[in-house]
């Protein structure tokens, strides 16, 4: 029982990460990534959405039948999405001001739709719902370390601006790494987060690769690494 | 608690055409319900923000200080000589003396156009710049945002009168103002944006006035 959600969370955070793994989701992580608080903050809002969407389709998977899950899926991915938008910009208006960039950005985002149609419809609310906040919990950390690379090679600074998404209570997290830095345009532009992400890929693979010779040598038997179909 | 990867054997019934038009229709059905209900409960609250976050970027290019009068309802229209557009412009009034103007000012920036609005004394100085929205480059063009920088102050107490023509422009382009490393264009269009506002109020002077006889009519009506 307790194995299978550690599963989970090694499948979510590493082995099978959505945008390290899965390659999912690139548009948002490439667009958003200039600063690691950006990163942050599309993190966050993508994880909320990923547990609602996680929920709503665990517990109507009885009821969608597998022809017509697919439009039924994204209508209500688009309306929990909406929903957010809505309520945030009400009641949370001055976090709005600063996610509600990233809002609408979730909708395009098919790592929800991939992790709702290849693991909630199959699965109980529980698990979906650990599913759902270990895959968030994996994004995050790509989006927070490709942000923050970007921020500290292109601008010099990391978690800039922290206390507007955070609260001032934050502040502590702004740090100016170089001073007067000129900073490297690329790095802040989009081909920027294509190079930073090909970096953290490869180390990915590069440690991947290590642990798999580790693993092989004492039972002499590959290890698949396998990527789940969305 | 059981993972499973596989789908369980489904009921006939599901099979059926029609189960599956009513269950997306429905779904549809439900959704919309679920979006209308939404909407319903949180717009008089999204619309109160919306009106304080226009009063917070209005009392920053007008000190509520300037006026005793409902600075987001006294609004008078502009035109333009050359061209038949007209520009909202709010009016601060103390005790029935104009102390104020704002105005919204655009200009297309490196992607788009930048949103701001400029507050301006009743002599035409400028008492405050701040930028309402804009798509340019994170991390390089934002830097004209309040919360990111405070270059946009640089502006304030500036006036056609005591800041020459040619000194409305980028230091690249020998003017006064501070470009951004990596972003020129960017801080080239917020200043042409503001001389271009400065401008109108200059050429439209007559317009700007005769909102002020405009005003004390109005206010006879409160005593």
């Amino acid at each position: 029982m307790s194995t299978s959600y550690k599963a989970l969370f090694s499948e979510g955070l590493w082995n099978n990460n959505v945008a390290l793994s899965q390659m999912l989701a690139l548009c948002p992580l490439l667009a958003v990534t200039t600063t690691a608080t950006n990163g942050l903050g599309m993190g966050l809002a993508t994880l909320v959405v990923m547990l609602t969407a996680n929920l709503v389709g665990s517990v109507l998977r009885h009821i969608i039948t597998p022809q017509v899950r697919i439009p039924v899926f994204i209508v209500l991915i688009a309306a929990i999405v909406t929903l957010v938008d809505m309520w945030m910009n009400a009641w949370m208006h001055e976090l709005y001001k600063v996610l509600g960039l990233f809002i609408p950005l979730i909708v395009t985002n098919c790592a929800i739709l991939g992790r709702v149609e290849s693991f909630a419809s199959k699965n109980a609310s529980l698990p979906s719902l650990v599913d759902g906040l270990a895959m968030g919990m994996g994004f995050i950390w790509v989006l927070v370390v490709l942000g923050a690379f970007r921020e500290i090679l292109g601008s010099g600074t990391l978690f800039a601006h922290a206390s507007l998404l955070l609260g001032p209570a934050f502040s502590w997290m702004e740090i100016t790494i170089v001073p007067n830095y000129q900073g490297v345009l690329l790095l802040v532009l989009p081909p920027g987060g294509f190079l930073v992400l090909g970096f953290i890929l490869f180390f990915k693979r590069l440690i991947d690769a290590a642990l798999e010779q580790r693993a092989e040598q004492p039972e002499n038997e590959p290890v698949i690494s396998q990527g789940d179909s969305a | 608690m059981a993972i499973h990867t596989a789908t369980a054997a489904e009921p006939a019934y599901r099979k059926r055409l029609g189960y599956q038009a009513m269950l997306l229709g429905g779904i549809c059905f439900l959704v919309a319900m679920l979006i209308i209900f939404g909407n319903i409960s949180s717009k008089e609250a999204i619309e109160a923000a919306l009106k304080q976050d226009k009063l917070d970027m209005l009392s920053q290019v007008l000190p509520p200080s300037l006026y005793d009068n409902n600075v987001l309802t006294d609004v008078i229209e502009v035109t333009t000589a050359g061209s038949d557009k007209t520009v909202a412009v709010n009016v601060a009034t103390n005790q029935g003396v104009i102390t104020g103007f704002a105005f919204s000012i655009s200009k297309e920036g490196y992607s788009g156009p930048i949103n701001m609005i400029m507050g301006i004394d009743g002599q035409g100085q400028i008492i405050g710049v701040r930028v309402i929205s804009h798509t340019e480059t994170p991390g390089l063009g934002d830097k004209i945002e309040i919360s990111k920088a405070n270059w946009i102050t640089a502006f304030e107490g500036l006036s056609l009168a005591n800041t020459a023509n040619h000194q409305w422009a980028v230091k690249k382009d020998n003017g006064r103002f501070d470009q951004f490393a990596g972003a020129t264009i960017t801080p080239r269009a917020v200043v042409a944006a503001v001389y271009d506002g400065l401008q109108l109020f200059e050429q439209e002077r007559d317009q700007f006035r005769y909102t002020k006889s405009k005003e004390k009519n109005a206010k006879e009506i409160h005593p």
